[in-house]
């Protein structure tokens, strides 16, 4: 009686994974507007979220949405809580040895952003004070690049705006959209982009794990569709007036 | 397991520690020289004398430690007239924000543990200080304050050992304590298990040096009651 129990216990264990396949799990980080963000009513938004819906529907999957910080997202996928990172990640040398990347969805630049006031430049950098979100391209460019300036890692890219608007940073790192939209709001109203990109050559895509990459496969193919048939120009236009595919 | 990852990182990650130490060390010294005077108002049968320290004391015991960093540093940023004032060199700092919080959250503590020990202060010593002639503040400065500091003590190293703990938030203000260096690392390698043991086993060892610290104290102020 007891074995029987037991082997039941253990088949259904066995079997969690090939149920998991039929419901697509993926994370996105929740605090990245206008990317992805949670909204007054609490419902993750923006535009990682609006692709996320449509590749799945394209797909035919069943997806369901989870939020995870930052600097644990790729760990979380390795650990198997989820199935797809969609969440403006870069394709980078080191992620790529971590996780497989399907075809970008969108490409992205790095850009200076500095009070309206500030006479600051990207060649500046080196004496400045410098905001980037941990674990982000833009926090790797700057130790690469600049590693002699006073670089401040934070957990949200939010934090880095709220500590530019204190003064206590020169200037914020990050990418341009994402610049751009904070720029757009009464926050952002006294700051502006200085200099040309830094780093322009950035494509964003989702992330699944090593040995997955028929998944990555299905979403490169995904996104052709819905490039092709305008629902990736409709999502595009809700947020920027400008293509940024 | 990549324990190359692990042994690349201990320089980074001893840096981290000894920022971590010097966090507690310095709020630990502020906070117990705000808890005293704290404690003995505390204690006194006078209503307007311990409202101050009482709002002190259920304000900081009666929130998180992360909310009140998150005050100070984000909070204090919000306003001109803060940013504008003589305390802003200071309040811009990451460093001295933590030193603020981790302080006034100590003190708050510290100072229930004092007033505790000093409330256990037999009555029949201060009476007998009382009866040789000793002035009010005589007996707090040989009969009160030395007895509570003793009877305090074991539960005051728990209070510094559960800040070491605290202290990991202070990498949410973009600090390179122990924690924040592990989480940076990470965020380049991927290996948050290796990183994560490691500065583990290191905030184990801060713990070691700072118990041993404390029982050779316990040792040196309870020496009258060691057998010769």
């Amino acid at each position: 009686m007891i074995r029987s129990m037991l082997a039941l216990l253990l088949g259904s264990l066995i079997a969690v994974p090939v149920f998991a396949q039929d419901t697509l799990r993926i994370a996105t980080e929740g605090a990245y507007p206008p990317f992805n963000f949670i909204d007054a009513s609490g419902e993750v938004k923006g535009f990682d979220v609006d692709i996320a819906e449509a590749l799945c529907a394209e797909m035919g999957a069943d997806c369901e949405l989870v939020t995870q910080s930052w600097d644990g997202i790729i760990p979380g996928l390795i650990a198997g809580r989820y199935d797809a990172i969609i969440a403006s990640m870069s394709i980078t040398p080191e992620r790529q040895e971590a996780v497989s990347f399907s075809e970008p969805y969108y490409s992205n630049k790095l850009q200076f952003i500095a009070p309206n006031a500030s006479d600051f430049g990207p060649g500046d950098a080196s004496e400045a004070v410098i905001g980037a979100q941990r674990a982000t391209i833009a926090a790797q460019w700057l130790q690469d690049n600049v590693p002699e300036a006073d670089i401040r890692v934070y957990d949200t890219q939010e934090n880095a705006y709220l500590d530019l608007e204190s003064g206590r940073l020169d200037a914020v790192l990050a990418d341009v959209y994402v610049s751009y939209e904070w720029l757009e709001s009464d926050e952002g109203a006294a700051y502006e982009f200085k200099g040309d990109p830094v780093y322009d050559d950035d494509k964003i895509a989702i992330a699944v794990r090593k040995g997955d990459e028929a998944l990555a496969e299905r979403f490169s193919e995904a996104i052709e569709a819905i490039r092709a048939d305008g629902t990736y120009q409709a999502i595009n236009a809700e947020y920027f007036p400008f293509d940024i595919y | 397991m990549n324990w190359q990852v692990m042994i690349e990182s201990l320089p980074a990650l001893a840096e981290g520690a000894l920022l971590t130490l010097e966090l507690v060390a310095v709020s630990g010294v502020f906070g117990l020289m705000l808890a005293v005077p704290m404690a003995m108002a505390r204690v006194s049968p006078r209503g307007w004398v311990k409202a101050l320290p009482m709002a002190h004391i259920y304000f900081f015991r009666g929130t998180p430690l992360l909310v009140q960093i998150y005050l100070v540093y984000y909070g204090s940023g919000q306003f001109e007239a803060i940013r504008s004032s003589f305390l802003w060199p200071y309040l811009s700092e990451a460093y001295w924000c933590a030193i603020i919080a981790f302080t006034l959250n100590t003190s708050a503590y510290t100072a229930e543990i004092l007033r505790g020990a000093l409330q256990a202060v037999p009555r029949g010593e201060v009476e007998a200080a009382e009866a040789v002639g000793m002035t009010p503040a005589l007996i707090w400065r040989r009969i009160r304050l030395p007895r509570a500091f003793r009877i305090a003590l074991p539960a005051y190293s728990n209070e510094v050992i559960l800040m070491l703990k605290g202290s990991a938030l202070a990498s949410t203000i973009t600090l390179m304590d122990l924690t924040g260096v592990a989480r940076t690392i990470i965020a380049r390698t991927y290996t948050p298990m290796e990183l994560f043991l490691a500065a583990g086993l290191l905030y184990v060892l801060l713990t070691f040096l700072i118990l041993g610290g404390f029982r050779l104290l316990e040792k040196r102020l309870n020496r009258h009651l060691q057998p010769r």
